[in-house]
């Protein structure tokens, strides 16, 4: 952030003199304080994986969950402030809702992300809303026109991806995905990848507690969005933490 | 998709586009068309709304055996008395305890059809509930059918819910004007007059906890049958579908057996 | 006068990422006296402490009534909880009309944080300036959902909000695995503790200040005023405050301090 507090960063509707809305830039900072999620596309569809920060013992296990289905076609990984992350799963069911009313079909992932882009800018342009402080990634996987990953951030652009991340370990879990062939893996192999990169950004140090969300759309699950099985995400997790171990042995070598 | 928005509104398909109708809507025609009508100084017309049914299905039949139940409709569209569609299906699968049959207005069947899809995905994608049980989807249809009727825009249509509910079979009934009740056997239509009597016969002899699939089965074509046979809506092609407690199948249509031998005997009124 | 420039209202973002008017209005949370929700395998219990504005008056209601299934306690602004609490009274009424059957409490919660969620996003509103805690029944089992101004909502085994709820909340951790084999009457007599944890060493729970709620399987949501609360405190009466306090709380790690954003809000509050 080059020039916080200039006085020209008090409203969405305002731009400072360098011609920056300063309130979009705020409203991201809200998504970099919230747990990494990511979502990768592979050959066969498109898998999701969120670290969920705990904060306390007292919440059940299903609390906070970060992952939705949108359209039974349609996963959706959030991550930034959840109530704005829900509102916007919210419109983007009506928005599938109605494109079903109306065409008879499945809404295509290319119209819905930038129907939900729009819905998203549209709150970037009055003083009398607040940007959305969510960074919101869809994946689905049909016959025809294979996996799609598209991401929607604050500021309402909307880009297709192979693979996204977002929180706070944006740039770190951006570079392990970057390592991956993700074009040529399939969601088998990704999944376990996918977890392997959550555990690897957690940052143990501040937050202590976490649970990994999984989730897939693939061919294999007929292109219907679903949580992963227990099994795969208790091989996930293996995988995840079988890696970190490796990881850490061949640190201590070095060092020796 | 919130909860308070009103359930029974249709989204405008198309607002604030030329109106096609507009060029042909010449003054003098108008104001002759309303002026039976108050409010015609006002260039007001009364709103019209459906006040028959186009395109139809006959009879739907329903009954519970002591695991599930068993419901049937024929796949006749007619178009007045003209049998214009001979494969339309009128039994819809909601989920896997829950089948819905329809006679009446074929296109307001559609349009209940969809509705009642998407309530399925929402309930799906939101991690299932209690809301397309058979029981609490049929008190659903009654509100909506009631609601319609109440603004005098009815759907020209009687459904009939047949399902699971909690591992007992449910049947339930409700026509255009929103008159529901749940029974052991029910048929809309004529087959209220032709087929419910045969059901009651012999369900009141066996008892449904003594009734068996087959012959749940047998009866339901017995009035697929009568119903064919005195019905000039009504062919012989037909659906069944069968609730239990292993899931919802509608069955591919098969036809009525029948004897015509005795047609040939028929002489002089060629 | 300002804390900053960036809390007067809650269309604006702070450098941080953070919503100040949000955050101030979880702390009108703090401001109302506490409330325990907690469950067992069967049962959903809420348990309250009431306060009366002056001599003169009675003691105020912390408990609403909202279906056969469901109630609410809460901490805050009351009228902003009545508000809310004759809204999801309509949701569940809605239910019953349109599907012969109660309202999902998960289906309730998320409709109410989306309506909650209109609040904390445009300049002609102010969020919701109560906490509350959710108990009820439903298919799933029985429930305890705290639900917050800032339109976060998570579903509990055990919570408490309101003045000085970190005492209860610690409590509650520690007793955590107890709680879903233990008998009904227990679960009140842990809620009671919990609450009683909360007061200063000078009040103590009394029939008057105590209000207990109980929902559960076969078992329709019910409140405990003045006579009826009689026999559950005079359970726990004359046992030692804090637990017994068997030992001090140093070695919680979870345990934030008191004056840590009420557990659960660091989603919303992550950035120090």
């Amino acid at each position: 952030m080059t020039s916080i507090g200039t006085g020209y960063d008090l409203y969405t509707s305002q731009f400072s003199p360098d011609g920056r809305v300063f309130q979009i830039d705020y409203a991201a900072k809200a998504v970099e304080n919230s747990g990494t999620a990511i979502a990768l596309r592979g050959k066969d569809g498109v898998v999701f994986a969120v670290e969920k920060i705990v904060t306390s013992k007292l919440f059940e296990k299903t609390a906070n969950k970060r992952i939705f289905t949108v359209d039974r076609h349609v996963g959706v990984a959030v991550s930034g402030l959840l109530p704005d992350g829900r509102a916007l799963v919210d419109t983007a069911g009506g928005e599938a809702a109605d494109y079903r009313a109306n065409y008879g079909s499945d809404i295509p992932l290319k119209y819905l992300s930038d129907r939900v882009a729009m819905y998203m800018h549209a709150y970037t342009l009055y003083s009398s809303l607040r940007p959305f402080g969510t960074t919101i990634m869809f994946g689905t996987y049909d016959k025809e026109d294979g996996p799609q990953l598209y991401c929607v951030e604050p500021s309402g652009v909307s880009y297709g991806y192979w693979g996204c991340a977002a929180g706070k370990a944006k740039q770190a879990a951006k570079t392990e995905i970057e390592k991956l062939k993700v074009q040529e893996l399939s969601c088998q192999d990704l999944i376990k990848e996918a977890a392997k990169i959550i555990y690897m950004v957690h940052d143990e140090v501040k937050d202590k507690m976490f649970e990994l969300e999984l989730s897939w759309v693939t061919e294999a699950t007929n292109g219907l969005h679903e949580r992963v099985s227990q099994t795969v995400q208790d091989e996930a997790e293996k995988f995840a933490k079988a890696a970190m171990e490796e990881d850490s042995d061949s640190d201590e070598e070095d060092m020796s | 998709m919130a909860f308070p928005m009103d359930p029974f509104s249709c989204p405008p398909l198309w607002t604030g586009g030329p109106d096609p109708s507009g060029y042909y809507s010449f003054p003098q025609i108008q104001s002759r068309n309303a002026s039976n009508f108050k409010g015609v100084s006002a260039g007001l017309k009364p709103q019209a709304h459906s006040q028959y049914p186009i395109t139809t299905g006959t009879s739907v039949f329903g009954v519970k055996y002591k695991d599930g139940v068993v419901m049937a409709a024929d796949t006749l569209g007619s178009y007045g008395s003209l049998a214009r569609f001979p494969d339309l299906r009128r039994i819809i699968r909601v989920n896997e305890h829950t089948v819905v049959a329809c006679s009446g207005d074929y296109a307001d069947f559609q349009f209940l059809q969809e509705i009642i899809q998407q309530k399925q995905i929402d309930e799906d994608i939101n991690g299932g509930g209690v809301t397309m049980k058979p029981e609490a989807l049929h008190c659903w249809l009654t509100r909506f059918l009631y609601n319609k009727r109440s603004k005098f825009d009815p759907l020209w249509t009687t459904v009939i819910v047949g399902g699971m509910q909690d591992d007992k079979p449910f049947l339930g009934y409700c026509n255009y004007i929103g008159v529901a009740f749940k029974d052991d056997l029910m048929a809309t239509g004529i087959g209220m007059d032709v087929a419910v009597p045969i059901m009651r016969e012999v369900l009141d002899k066996k008892g449904v906890n003594e009734f068996t699939l087959e012959e749940a089965k047998d009866l339901i074509r017995q009035c697929v049958r009568v119903c064919f046979l005195r019905d000039c809506r009504s062919s012989s092609r037909f659906n069944m579908a069968v609730v239990n407690k292993d899931g919802a199948v509608v069955e591919e249509p098969t036809v009525v057996d029948t004897n015509w031998d005795i047609a040939k005997t028929i002489k002089g009124y060629e | 006068m300002f804390r900053n420039q960036y809390d007067s209202d809650v269309t604006t973002w702070s450098p941080q990422g953070r919503l100040h008017q949000v955050e101030y209005a979880m702390e009108a949370v703090k401001q109302g006296s506490a409330t325990v929700g907690l469950k067992n395998a069967h049962h959903a219990v809420l348990v309250a402490f009431k306060r009366r504005p002056s001599e003169l008056a009675a003691h105020q209601k912390k408990i609403l009534t909202i279906d056969d299934h469901v109630g609410v306690s809460f901490a805050g602004l009351t009228a902003d909880a009545k508000t809310l609490g004759r809204w999801m009274r309509t949701q569940c009424l809605h239910a019953r009309y349109f599907h012969n059957a109660p309202l999902r409490l998960a289906k309730m919660s998320t409709e109410l944080g989306n309506k909650m969620q209109l609040c904390i996003q445009g300049y002609n509103k102010r969020p919701y300036g109560v906490g509350m805690l959710m108990a009820g029944y439903d298919e799933q089992g029985p429930c305890i959902i705290q639900i917050c101004p800032s339109a976060n909502f998570y579903p509990c085994q055990a919570m408490a909000i309101g003045a000085r709820s970190q005492s209860a909340r610690t409590y509650l951790e520690k007793h955590l695995n107890e709680f879903k084999t233990c008998d009904l009457e227990e679960l009140v007599k842990h809620g009671l503790r919990a609450l009683r944890d909360t007061l200063p060493n000078e009040v103590d729970l009394t029939k008057e200040n105590v209000s207990i709620a109980i929902v559960g399987q076969n078992l329709d949501f019910v409140v405990h005023e003045n006579a009826a609360v009689e026999p559950y405190l005079s359970s726990i009466e004359g046992e030692e405050r804090r637990g017994g306090a068997a030992q001090p709380q140093d070695d919680e790690p979870a345990a934030p301090s008191d004056d840590a954003p009420a557990a659960g809000e660091a989603e919303t509050m992550e950035t120090e």
